[in-house]
């Protein structure tokens, strides 16, 4: 092992030996103490992060081809270890107050976060389905958390047995392109792809296959069925995680699988990848419209959420938009994450023991009893529905912008049109915290509103000045081989 | 600091100066925040009049910029651009000029929230200043979609009994059209490859058929504001259910940026698709101003009347401005300010009775001018402004819209002209109905149903005067010498109308 390929893992290595530490550490831990270890697992967090800040700009590729350090990992990498410290300001007093407060969730998230990160500077497709596991098999035992709810039970078995199914069809998706092309290194697969001897057929049906499994991780529709009832029945700070986290992941390896490995399947692959998204806008936020349960509504507006993400890749193959639609994707990324982030916070807030707090009706007089934390809620609402003065309003035009270059006028009509039903249900919210009377309850929590307050203020003030977020991620280039 | 200095900037966000000063006022301090809020929106009055001082009115450019970069990274090319034109510099004093008479009409009618109330009227004021003022279609795009966030709240907070309805509605309506104009939007910004409105009309040259298609996305939105026939319905609700204060400024301000972003962008930027456009939009129009005026005269509740004949004001309005010639856009230019004095002043007089009744029913007056002798007075003089009384300012607008429109050589035939003096007629109409049935005639129930909650119906007070007479200066101001406020327009509408000239000839 070489330096360099030590250097291009470092991060990730060094949040799985925090993560092992953490677990051993947690095992003679005095009962009672446990909130210590949310405090350890921030800094564990906290170092990596500056670990992968102080190697941006760097681009390197090692173990033989294996794994990539470049701007689009560096970048990718930098959001999920944001996800992953937000995730424990988060969970630190809900954890507490749901009684479930076991220092192995922390532990569990770690290693969550080094399967994101490994997944998203994968080069090699043995690896890619490595980080997948590594990324999955926390979350299946993270959702069951709340062992004193059935539901929460309910949501991790389902999650684990569809997200098993998903994971099938990756497996037998890179079988076939093994079966395609002797190799399962993006750099083997490409100049296999150029050699007139190699099978085409079977290695379309094979990306076909990677498609629709991460299609399941990433929760477009069809493959969505899992995500209202995982998400609802999950405990909510890890629902917050899965929401922003995974779903970044997810999309992260289909760009970089389809991005280097199939750009000249495009023109087949195009219309799909359209008809995916657009349907996933339209399902997921017409669905959303009929939810009463308010982690359930912001299940479906994630899945709607997802099709604005996915929309960005679909012009991936044309090289002149490539960078306009990975910049495009990225940035909406970090604005969904941010945004998501923060409604999931304010769910936190509100929602009480044995799962009360959770209906959209109970957040009632909000505006008038917490007018902060409802200003906070109507900032994400707005985020999330693309209005002013938001990083969502500017995502939006960025994500617009990757289609109307890429000329495919219907797909952005359809995007503007599903934005505007989804105003509906996230102007609700609002009716329902400013117009109506009532007299919410909410938790005790200062961690918690901080990390809200910070998350609004990330999505204000960006949203006035985004030259730096565009610039960085227009500058996070893929590694093409 | 150079930066807020700036005339332009310094209007635009001054408003947000008196929402800071208002976050740190007890919300039991009522008449202090309501000192504030007035002070603010006057101290801004008298910046936009400085602004003005320094406008030069024989020059037809923009000026007073206020130019820097903001975005210009990874192919974007974003600038923050404002800077006023004859176009738009009557518009920015009619907003800055209504903010305090609206804040004023609310002393007593709100009583609740009163601080969230401010706060989100001052924001509203920053939002329509910035729309008026925005010379690059990013920034015009956040300022015009914030807009819809203070005038959301204000209605459903503070609205009557449907306010929920009348919000969403209001919201979503207005959303519907924006999104198409971002499309718009984007691809000028893609395919021209800048943001700024003056930059995109010196390069032109957009192909016909996608400007007719840029032209409908654009439409879409202003259309929805203004609004035109078919697309009005969202407006009854909006008016019926808002505020009083509300009203005016929906009225008064927020419906002029539909026409003015007819006027600033779709003739501006796509000329050729304006002229093809021209004659469905003068049916449109004049649907609109016989609809309108047919529909308010069978209303039974005098808000209601109010509302609907901002449909047909308004058509009188895109009629003028889609003549294409000089009269015509200065007409309507004119008739855009018209309409925000004697329409806004209508609704505050409305709101004035309504406060004391709790009733806008038509049927429940009488005879009011007997015992409401200042009230029925005043409000005779906006009845007959709003109806287009020569000598007051309606009139100006509207004749010189007619003859824009019987010349128009965009429409070619003087039959909308004609048609439309009807729709003159039918406001004489549903105006003097409403003036006849409420204030002349024997006295209405109400009075002694008002004595029944032992309460006197009074005359307007000091208060409700001051509130109305600087609208009543200018309707006789416009109405007896216009000249001053023509010729801060002239200049801007011929340099509009150069490339129409060349297209239609002339």
């Amino acid at each position: 092992m070489t330096q360099i390929d030590f250097y291009t893992i470092m991060p990730i290595s060094v949040l799985v030996l925090c993560a092992s530490l953490l677990l051993l550490l947690e095992a003679f831990y005095p009962k009672g103490k446990q909130k210590q270890i949310a405090f350890f697992a921030a800094f564990g967090f906290a170092l990596t992060l500056g670990l992968s800040i102080s190697q941006l700009g760097n681009s390197y590729s090692g173990f033989g081809g294996m794994v990539v350090l470049d701007g689009f990992s560096n970048f990718l990498n930098i959001l999920f270890l944001i996800t992953g410290l937000l995730g424990v300001a988060l969970a630190s007093g809900y954890l507490q107050r749901m009684n479930i407060n076991k220092g192995e969730y922390y532990v569990l998230m770690m290693f969550s976060v080094a399967g994101m990160m490994l997944m998203s500077q994968a080069t090699d497709l043995i690896i890619t389905f490595l980080a997948l596991e590594l990324l999955s098999i926390p979350l299946y035992v993270l959702a069951a958390f709340a062992l004193n709810r059935t539901e929460s039970e309910e949501a991790g078995i389902k999650y684990f047995l569809l997200g098993s199914y998903a994971t099938g069809f990756i497996v037998f998706g890179i079988a076939l392109i093994f079966g395609a092309t002797a190799t399962t290194s993006f750099a083997g697969i490409v100049a296999a792809i150029a050699q007139p001897a190699t099978n085409l057929t079977l290695l379309l049906v094979g990306g076909g296959l990677v498609l629709v499994g991460f299609g399941f991780k990433v929760a477009t529709v069809p493959f969505h069925m899992w995500t209202p009832d995982v998400y609802q029945g999950a405990p909510t700070s890890v629902t917050a995680f899965m929401a922003a986290g995974a779903k970044a992941a997810g999309f992260s390896a289909l760009l970089r699988i389809f991005a280097t490995l199939f750009p000249s399947f495009a023109a087949d692959l195009m219309p799909i990848l359209a008809v995916l998204s657009a349907l996933t806008m339209i399902v997921g936020n017409i669905t959303a419209i009929a939810q009463t349960d308010i982690k359930r509504m912001l299940g479906y507006s994630s899945i709607a959420q997802a099709g604005y993400i996915l929309m960005a890749f679909v012009p991936f193959g044309d090289p002149a938009i490539r960078a306009t639609a990975v910049a495009a994707g990225l940035f909406y990324l970090v604005a969904y994450t941010i945004t998501s982030f923060g409604s999931w916070g304010v769910v936190i807030g509100l929602e009480r023991e044995e799962g009360k707090g959770l209906d959209i009706n109970d957040y009632a007089g909000l505006g008038k009893k917490y007018p902060w934390l409802a200003l906070a809620m109507t900032v994400f609402m707005f985020s999330l529905a693309g209005l002013p003065p938001t990083l969502g309003l500017v995502g939006k035009f960025y994500l617009f912008r990757a289609i109307m270059e890429g000329k495919l006028y219907w797909l952005a009509l359809i995007g503007v049109i599903t934005s505007l039903i989804s105003a509906y249900y996230y102007l609700r919210v609002i009716v329902i915290m400013y117009f109506k009377n009532g007299d919410p309850i909410i938790n005790k929590d200062n961690l918690l509103y901080m990390s809200i307050a910070l998350c609004v203020v990330i999505t204000v003030v960006l949203s006035f000045m985004p030259s730096f977020l565009f610039s960085w991620a227009s500058n996070a280039m893929l590694t093409m081989f | 600091m150079n930066f807020l200095l700036e005339p332009l900037n310094l209007v635009t966000f001054f408003p947000l100066l008196g929402v800071l000063v208002l976050l740190f006022i007890k919300s039991e301090a009522k008449n202090t925040i309501r000192w504030v809020a007035l002070g603010t929106a006057l101290v801004n009055f008298g910046i936009s009049l400085w602004a003005l001082s320094m406008f030069n009115s024989s020059n037809p450019d923009l000026q007073l910029a206020s130019q820097y970069s903001w975005i210009q990274v990874a192919g974007w090319n974003i600038q923050y651009y404002l800077a006023v034109d004859g176009l738009s510099i009557l518009l920015v004093l009619l907003t800055t000029f209504l903010t305090p008479i609206a804040i004023l009409s609310t002393w007593t009618a709100i009583e609740d929230r009163v601080k969230d109330f401010m706060v989100f009227f001052l924001m509203l004021e920053v939002g329509m200043l910035g729309v008026f003022l925005a010379q690059d279609l990013f920034l015009f795009y956040i300022f015009w979609e914030f807009t819809l966030i203070p005038m959301y709240f204000l209605i459903g907070i503070w609205g009557g009994p449907n306010r929920l309805y009348a919000a969403v509605k209001f919201f979503l309506y207005t959303m519907a059209g924006s999104i198409l104009m971002l499309l718009a939007i984007l691809w000028l910004g893609v395919n021209q490859g800048t943001f700024s409105v003056p930059e995109l009309v010196l390069k032109g040259g957009i192909p016909a058929d996608v400007q007719l298609w840029l032209f409908i996305a654009f439409a879409a939105a202003f259309a929805i504001k203004v609004p035109m026939w078919p697309l009005h319905s969202w407006l009854p609700d909006a008016h019926v259910e808002a505020p009083t204060a509300g009203s005016v400024i929906l009225a008064g301000v927020l419906l002029k940026m539909g026409t003015y972003g007819f006027l600033r962008f779709n003739l501006q930027l796509f000329p050729e698709a304006a002229v093809k456009a021209a004659p469905t939009i003068a049916v449109l129009a004049v649907i609109g101003i016989l609809y309108g005026a047919a529909v308010s005269y069978s209303q039974k509740d005098v808000k209601k009347l109010v509302a609907y004949s901002s449909v047909s004001h308004l058509g009188f309005v895109m009629l003028g401005m889609f003549a294409l010639n000089a009269q015509g856009i200065e007409g309507a230019i004119l008739q855009m300010i018209n309409h925000g004095l004697s329409t806004g002043a209508l609704f505050l007089m409305v709101g004035m009775i309504y406060e004391q009744t709790h009733t806008r029913e038509i049927a429940v007056y009488g005879g009011l001018w007997k015992i409401t002798p200042i009230y029925g007075s005043l409000m005779l003089i906006v009845a007959l402004s709003s109806m287009g009384l020569p000598g007051l300012n309606g009139f100006v607008g509207e004749f010189t819209i007619l003859l824009g429109a019987f010349g128009s050589k965009a429409f070619g035939t003087p039959i909308y002209a004609i048609l439309s003096a009807i729709g003159v007629i039918l406001a004489a109409i549903y105006i003097l109905y409403m003036f006849q049935k409420m204030f002349l005639g024997p006295v209405g129930k109400i009075v002694e149903e008002v004595k029944h909650h032992g309460h006197e119906l009074r005359d307007l007070n000091a208060r409700e005067i001051i509130t109305l007479l600087p609208l009543l200066v200018f309707i006789f101001w416009i109405g007896l010498y216009p000249a001053p406020f023509f010729n801060l327009i002239a200049p801007a509408v011929d340099k509009l109308l150069i490339p129409f000239r060349a297209i239609l000839g002339g």
